[in-house]
């Protein structure tokens, strides 16, 4: 028995450096995974940190299961190597394989990626989407392709590989590629989810990415909050701490009765640390707002205080799982 | 295990084990005395990409001019806010006055533009009419705005100009947004390479020949090489290439040379690094590997700012009672619920500290000798000259004037013997 088939099958996940969206891009996979999917994580910058995430070696230019979920799902990585892809292209269009190896050897692989950073593009989303329309015995091989893709500054040029080329190449085969690949990424079996913290610059690079990507006409997925924090402070005191109105005179009795020193020192210092953890929990809550009126559909993932490991991956999996399930109903 | 050897600081285990009875310290970094001294002429602030090396230049620099000094700082990529603040309002690649009441020195501050400074060395290298050529060739644009390196390689150019001109007292250097902070330091070796290496030297030698004879130089690789670049991108790039290689010929030796100058400039008395690092892994992977670089490369390193820590307001109470006592009180009526939850905040702050400070113990033990100053995360994101003047401040206090009195080298007290 196949397993449902999924409305969206290429997930590409953006974020601004440091907001997680390699673990982000991972846990969704495995989300995409359960229910008996078979799903591909596909890693593009070379920083091997999905061989990391999942305490694996590093992947090669090859797809590996990295993960199986409940009903026979699995979960397989590949880190796509520029100049392999290239290779692979020469000699699917070209029959040029050898020669491709001898031009390696000479360097002109590395100088063609270099002068033409578009053509790195071209050929790693020509992976991607190569990968979502595999098919085997007439059905697709993968039911989702999830891409760890470049931050959120990049992303834009990244995906709109025909407008980046447009300077290099007017007609001939690239053009071709890069038109095909357009046509994929546009079409409502893609999304593109970005990544943020509640911060400032990671909300406005955020917004402005929304922005871009709309503007080129490249479908724009959820908004994943991520390692959201819950206050400590009981609802009710939280208002008047963030405003300053809590003082160490406050806390005096309640300290006295757990035994503490509740005048002096400590109960003020007590009450600067809730003052400051009130006034970035507002902070935060004022984004969170900011995060709102981007009007795309939004799931918060906790911060995880443990260091990632395949438990945790699972966890913030299952939060994104409750996510799509929503998604799909509304 | 007990609930004592859970909790990360805490020693519980008897003295015989391997672990030392007290922290190898850190030596305090004295940011005030180094931006103060009229020998510091170049600071440079580096790091992994979002640690807050902008706003830390940025506050270095104001330090600066706060002590009487003609300073300019040179922003590659300032968040929106910050730019404006410093009245970055439009990108015109020259040092631009802004206006600090009450401040006894100067402060300039100017964002590179990487293009501008590109064309600048075209133009300053070359004929008029070669210039030109250069510059409306499709693949020179595509270099000077997006060749991974680039970025690196203008802003040590800016600096080198910059310093060429001995207009100012100190620069305060912000290095390019990269994943890895060495990227800085190999960019403009990289890009020379590449402008000297074998491809380039292929696509040149027909023009250096003159015409087509020059052929019998190349390969039958490098034949097979244009004959695929032709094919997959067109036969136009191909011929933008060699436009611009020929058209560029001269220049070689400029660019290795201006290159090799800006790089050795940097090994200068007078230059100082100030690497910075967030407390997390990651940024402190980083910062020790750029550490180990320029110590390899007889570079001067200031010291680390270890950026956005958490110190406690009070170090008395550790996390383990503070949580224990939060349990015992908690009994569901409102001044015992605000206790424990103040107690929760408090547990959590110490034991967030207590992971920021086992970090910077760790990268202490592997760098005994790098001076360190933490500096508090604040509330919100620094956009403001009273951001950056508080941020200055903590970059340059006295190191044990805090309200713990925990050194500003440490987020949390020495263990003791």
């Amino acid at each position: 028995m196949s397993p449902q088939p999924l409305p969206v099958r290429c997930h590409v996940v953006t974020g601004k450096g440091g907001t997680g969206k390699t673990t982000v891009a991972a846990a969704l996979a495995l989300a995409l995974a359960a229910e008996g999917h078979t799903v591909l994580l596909v890693e593009c910058e070379g920083r091997q940190g999905i061989a990391q995430l999942f305490d694996t070696p590093p992947l090669p230019y090859e797809e590996r299961r990295v993960a199986v979920t409940r009903n026979g799902g699995e979960l397989r990585a590949l880190a796509i190597d520029v100049e392999e892809a290239l290779l692979e292209y020469l000699e699917m269009f070209y029959n040029l394989r050898r020669a491709g190896r001898a031009l390696r050897k000479m360097g002109a692989v590395d100088f063609a990626t270099t002068i033409a950073p578009g053509l790195r593009d071209v050929l790693i989303t020509g992976k991607i989407k190569e990968a979502v329309t595999r098919r085997k015995d007439g059905r697709p091989v993968y039911d989702a392709v999830v891409v760890d893709a470049p931050p959120t500054g990049r992303i834009t040029r990244f995906l709109n590989v025909t407008g980046e080329m447009a300077g290099l190449a007017r007609s001939g085969p690239i053009k071709t590629q890069s038109d095909g690949v357009m046509a994929v990424l546009r079409s409502p079996q893609t999304a593109v989810h970005l990544v943020t913290l509640l911060e400032d610059m990671p909300v406005q690079e955020t917004a402005d990415a929304i922005a871009e990507l709309t503007a080129v006409g490249l479908p724009v997925g959820s908004v994943v909050v991520n390692m959201a924090t819950e206050p400590v402070l009981p609802s009710a005191s939280l208002a008047r701490a963030a405003e300053g109105r809590l003082t160490g005179a406050d806390l005096a009795p309640g300290l006295t009765a757990a035994g503490l020193p509740g005048d002096g020192a400590l109960a003020d210092a007590l009450a600067a640390e809730a003052v400051e953890h009130a006034r970035r929990w507002a902070a935060q809550d004022a984004l969170r707002t900011r995060v709102e009126a981007l009007g795309r559909p939004t799931v918060e993932l906790p911060l995880l205080t443990a260091p990632i490991d395949l438990g945790c991956l699972f966890e913030l999996a299952g939060r994104l799982e409750d996510h799509l399930g929503a998604e799909v109903a509304a | 295990m007990s609930a004592a050897e859970e909790t990360p600081g805490t020693p519980s285990r008897p003295a015989r084990t391997a672990r030392p009875a007290t922290d190898r310290l850190a030596p305090p970094l004295d940011l005030a005395a180094l931006v103060a001294d009229p020998d510091t002429r170049i600071i440079v602030c580096c790091g992994s990409g979002g640690v807050g090396k902008t706003t830390t230049s940025a506050a270095l620099a104001l330090a600066a001019a706060e002590a009487g000094r003609r300073v300019v700082v040179l922003t590659i990529d300032p968040a929106r806010r910050l730019a404006q603040s410093l009245g970055l309002v439009e990108l015109d690649n020259e040092p631009r006055p802004v206006d600090v009441p009450g401040v006894p020195g100067e402060l300039h501050a100017m964002m590179l533009d990487m293009k501008r400074t590109f064309d600048d060395i075209v133009v300053a290298h070359s004929t008029a009419e070669r210039a030109e050529q250069i510059l409306e060739n499709p693949f020179y644009q595509t270099l000077s705005s997006s060749f991974a390196g680039t970025q690196e390689y203008m802003a040590m150019e800016k600096l080198g100009q910059l310093r060429a001109g001995d207009e100012w007292d100190l620069i305060v250097v912000d290095t390019p947004p990269s994943r890895s902070a060495l990227d800085f330091l190999d960019a403009p070796n990289r890009m020379s390479r590449f402008l000297d290496g074998t491809m380039i030297r292929l696509l040149t030698a027909p023009a250096r020949a003159g015409g087509r004879a020059g052929f019998k130089f190349a390969s039958a690789g490098f034949m097979i090489f244009t004959r695929i670049i032709s094919k997959i991108l067109g036969g136009q790039l191909l011929r933008d290439i060699s436009a611009f290689v020929a058209a560029l010929d001269t220049m070689f030796g400029g660019f290795r040379e201006r290159a090799t100058a800006t790089y050795e400039l940097l090994r200068k008395p007078g230059t100082w690094f100030v690497v910075v690092a967030t407390p997390e892994p990651d940024a402190l992977r980083e910062a020790s590997y750029f550490v180990d670089r320029l110590s390899a490369e007889g570079m001067p390193l200031a010291g680390l700012v270890l950026n956005r820590t958490h110190p406690p307001a009070s170090t008395t109470l550790s996390a383990t009672r503070a949580e224990a006592a939060a349990e015992a009180v908690d009994d569901g009526d409102a001044v015992a619920a605000l206790a424990a939850g103040v107690l929760r905040v408090h547990a959590e702050r110490m034991t967030l500290a207590t992971r920021e400070q086992r970090l910077a113990d760790r990268f202490t033990s592997a760098h005994p000798e790098v001076a360190i100053r933490t500096v508090p995360a604040a509330a919100g994101d620094v956009h403001d000259l009273d951001g950056l003047r508080t941020m200055g401040e903590a970059l340059t206090g006295a190191d044990d004037d805090t309200p713990t009195g925990v050194p500003r080298a440490r987020v949390l007290p020495a263990r003791r013997a």
